[in-house]
């Protein structure tokens, strides 16, 4: 079946359905490298219109990834949910982006909806829908999920504090901590990217975090983000893990070379479960994505890497995560070259996510070899804090030691907090309070208010080294 | 009437206490803040040091200059260009930047063959990592490898070449083994970090999981002294059990070998 538009009598034909959304996706460097972008502006207008008229229901009968030979297209459709779906099935995709938009289309709506939307709808209409598109639509949706605290109520911004050091040593990673903490970062999840992925080290790492958080009393989660299969072992040797992470990517074959299936997820979605280490709610999981990580291990057949980025959400919202977020600029410039391709696909990646009832956060971040820099970190979070961003990730500095990217800095979400009027979750504001580093009004005091920070510091300066 | 000014001094009170713990981190804690922005000073420090990121990303590397200093030190020098044609092509392209242009294509083809070593040398993502690394290593690197009674090809240096260009240079040298010496992708704290990627049996289409790395050769870090003996080891291991990458890893045991870096694959 092709796809076809006319424009002053010039036939634009796309042979299939993955040509028709790759020509329609916005530009950027790794559609290109995968040889599957439209080669004018005018082909890439032309495969959005012939893509504004299609019928949202195609997407129903069209495999992208083979069925037989993909678990993510099993789960895609297996799953779909024909009831909920129903409010929008009559509809194209460019009559259902007005559907979005309308403001007689509630959080209600778009709540009830997001079972019967597929991660194909989702990609394509976000592929004719302008950056204040993206936003006003991702406002409007509500994904609220809870373990020690509550993430994702109308105007909270989360975060995670991530506290990494080169070589894992406790006393680093500690000091990092303890700095966020005073900026009122963490209130999403205490999140570390170990070094290595040896179970010693993830073991050493998810206690030292449980100590801490144990200490000073916060009401947040922690985590290692060390191979899911690596915290299965860990949970069995009786490891204090808070929550399970995993990379996910939209396609089998790439989740292979992540070296996971929906089987090895499930089974640690059950240990987590079981560890029952949750206060006020049970998301054990916590999954990151990012386009193009299909692409890099071959994975992508031929099909656009938003669209691929946006199948990873149908494997995230199976296991009902606590927190998901976008890489988005960590990738690197063979897939979104420069800040205005980043800032778009965060804006999409978090759409996308939302719509479809994922608690989508971004790590607004870059590498040294993209055409980036703070200033486009700076307004990639003004744009998804408007958005209602579920959460974001912050390190000492904007620096991220370990991994050697900029992510955003701690004062960053002090800017968004007083800037833009977002507050960290309720309960993690109370102890802020509580602990002296914040007013009644979230408003963060100095530091020096609060007793608490000698004795920590005194603490990490007598801990072990290693 | 306006407000008084505010008092700073408990700021800084808790700036200088958390500031002590500096010792244990690279990580840019205990900054201090002009309310919800960075202070001028820790500000500006970025800047520079994401500059100094900038301009090793993209810096031209005088190869011609870089040979000349090799054939004083009696190696002999081929040079040749990936088939990206330039710094923004070469970042959009990492498959370009995999493969010899077809005029070095034609170059070393025209080599002698065969060698048990072939050595490569890549700008990759840090030009600076080569321009001040290269020499003092490959200086530790050669006697280490003359003392093993290796035949070492011609040194090959590639422009705008990622790790992988060093699987056609070598497969075409006919060697058994390569290492690719190449410009890591620049953090904030290091702009200058060389890695040295080695594979066994090089040949178009190797996985990255065959190759085995010693990265963050620099001054600041891994000394070239240090850095050569590290490759050494590898090397002879490598020749021992005929294998690079996660095999060797797992015969080596408990002590793996870095897995390979990501961003210049």
């Amino acid at each position: 079946m092709s796809y076809h538009t006319t424009i002053n009598g010039t036939r634009w034909s796309f042979h299939d359905l993955k040509t028709l959304l790759a020509k329609a996706s916005p530009a950027r460097s790794g559609d290109a490298l995968a040889g599957v972008a439209a080669q004018s502006a005018i082909e890439r207008v032309a495969a959005q219109m012939a893509l504004a008229d299609l019928p949202l229901k195609t997407f129903l009968n069209v495999d992208l990834v083979p069925y037989e030979e993909d678990e993510v297209s099993r789960l895609i459709l297996d799953s779909h949910d024909l009831t909920a779906f129903e409010p929008v099935s009559h509809l194209t995709v460019g009559e259902f982006r007005e559907w979005l938009l309308d403001t007689r289309t509630t959080t209600s709506h778009l709540t009830a909806l997001a079972p019967g939307l597929t991660p194909e709808m989702a990609a394509a209409v976000s592929k004719i829908m302008r950056v204040q598109d993206l936003i006003v639509v991702a406002a409007k949706c509500s994904v609220i999920t809870a373990f020690r605290n509550t993430i994702g109520s109308v105007g909270r911004l989360s975060t995670r504090l991530q506290p990494n050091h080169p070589t894992d040593d406790s006393r680093g990673i500690a000091a990092s901590l303890l700095d966020g903490l005073l900026f009122g970062v963490g209130d999403a999840v205490i999140g570390v990217n170990p070094a290595t992925d040896s179970l010693q080290d993830y073991m050493r790492i998810v206690g030292l975090l449980d100590n801490v958080r144990e200490r000073l009393d916060v009401p947040t989660q922690t985590c290692c983000l060390g191979h899911v299969t690596t915290a299965i072992r860990a949970i069995n040797l009786g490891a204090p893990v808070d929550l399970v992470f995993q990379s996910i990517a939209g396609s089998e074959k790439a989740n292979r070379g992540f070296g996971i299936s929906l089987s090895v997820l499930a089974e640690a979605n059950d240990a987590a479960l079981s560890l029952a280490r949750g206060t006020v709610g049970h998301n054990v999981m916590y999954f990151e994505t990012g386009q193009g990580s299909a692409l890099s291990a071959d994975a992508h057949f031929g099909i656009d890497q938003q669209t691929m980025e946006a199948r990873a959400y149908a494997i995230a919202r199976r296991f009902k995560p606590l927190l998901v977020n976008t890489v988005v600029g960590f990738i690197g410039p063979e897939y979104l070259y420069n800040g205005k391709e980043i800032t778009r696909a965060g804006l999409e990646d978090h759409f996308c996510g939302k719509l479809l009832g994922v608690p989508m956060g971004c790590d607004v971040c870059y590498t040294n070899h993209a055409e980036a820099d703070q200033d486009d970190m700076d307004a990639l979070l003004t744009l998804l804090s408007a958005a209602g961003v579920t959460f974001v990730i912050a390190v000492p500095g904007a620096d991220d030691v370990m991994l050697n990217y900029q992510s955003l800095a701690f004062h960053d979400i002090l800017y968004a907090r007083q800037t833009l009027g977002r507050r960290c979750a309720p309960e993690f504001e109370d102890w802020l309070e509580r602990m002296g580093l914040a007013d009644v009004d979230g408003r963060l005091l100095e530091p020096a208010a609060s007793g608490a920070i000698g004795p920590a510091i005194a603490l990490i300066e007598t801990m072990k080294a290693g | 009437m306006p407000d008084d000014p505010p008092d700073q001094s408990d700021q800084l009170a808790v700036t200088d206490k958390l500031a002590r713990l500096r010792r244990f981190t690279s990580a840019r804690i205990a900054l201090g803040r002009a309310g919800s922005g960075q202070l001028t000073a820790t500000g500006l420090r970025f800047m520079l040091d994401h500059a100094r990121a900038r301009d090793a990303v993209h810096a031209t590397l005088d190869f011609d200059s870089i040979g000349q200093s090799l054939r004083e030190r009696d190696w002999s020098v081929v040079h040749v260009r990936s088939a990206a044609a330039d710094r923004a092509e070469y970042l959009r392209r990492p498959d370009l930047g995999r493969r010899l242009s077809p005029s070095g294509h034609l170059v070393i083809v025209g080599q002698p063959c065969c060698y048990d070593i072939a050595i490569v040398a890549a700008d990759g993502l840090s030009t600076s990592a080569i321009a001040i690394n290269l020499l003092p290593l490959l200086d530790h690197l050669r006697p280490l490898l003359l003392a093993q009674s290796l035949a070492i090809g011609p040194l090959v240096l590639a422009e705008q070449g990622r790790v992988a260009i060093g699987d056609e240079i070598g497969e075409l040298l006919g060697a058994k083994l390569v290492v690719v010496l190449i410009g890591e992708r620049p953090g904030l704290s290091a702009a200058d970090s060389l890695g040295a990627y080695i594979t066994w049996r090089p040949r178009i289409g190797m996985m990255d999981s065959s190759r085995n790395c010693v990265s963050n050769i620099r001054p600041a870090g891994l000394s070239p002294e240090d850095a050569a003996m590290q490759i050494v080891s590898v090397i002879e291991l490598a020749f021992k059990h005929a294998v690079t990458g996660v095999q060797l890893n797992d015969l080596r045991g408990a002590d793996p070998i870095r897995a390979v870096n990501f961003d210049t694959k």
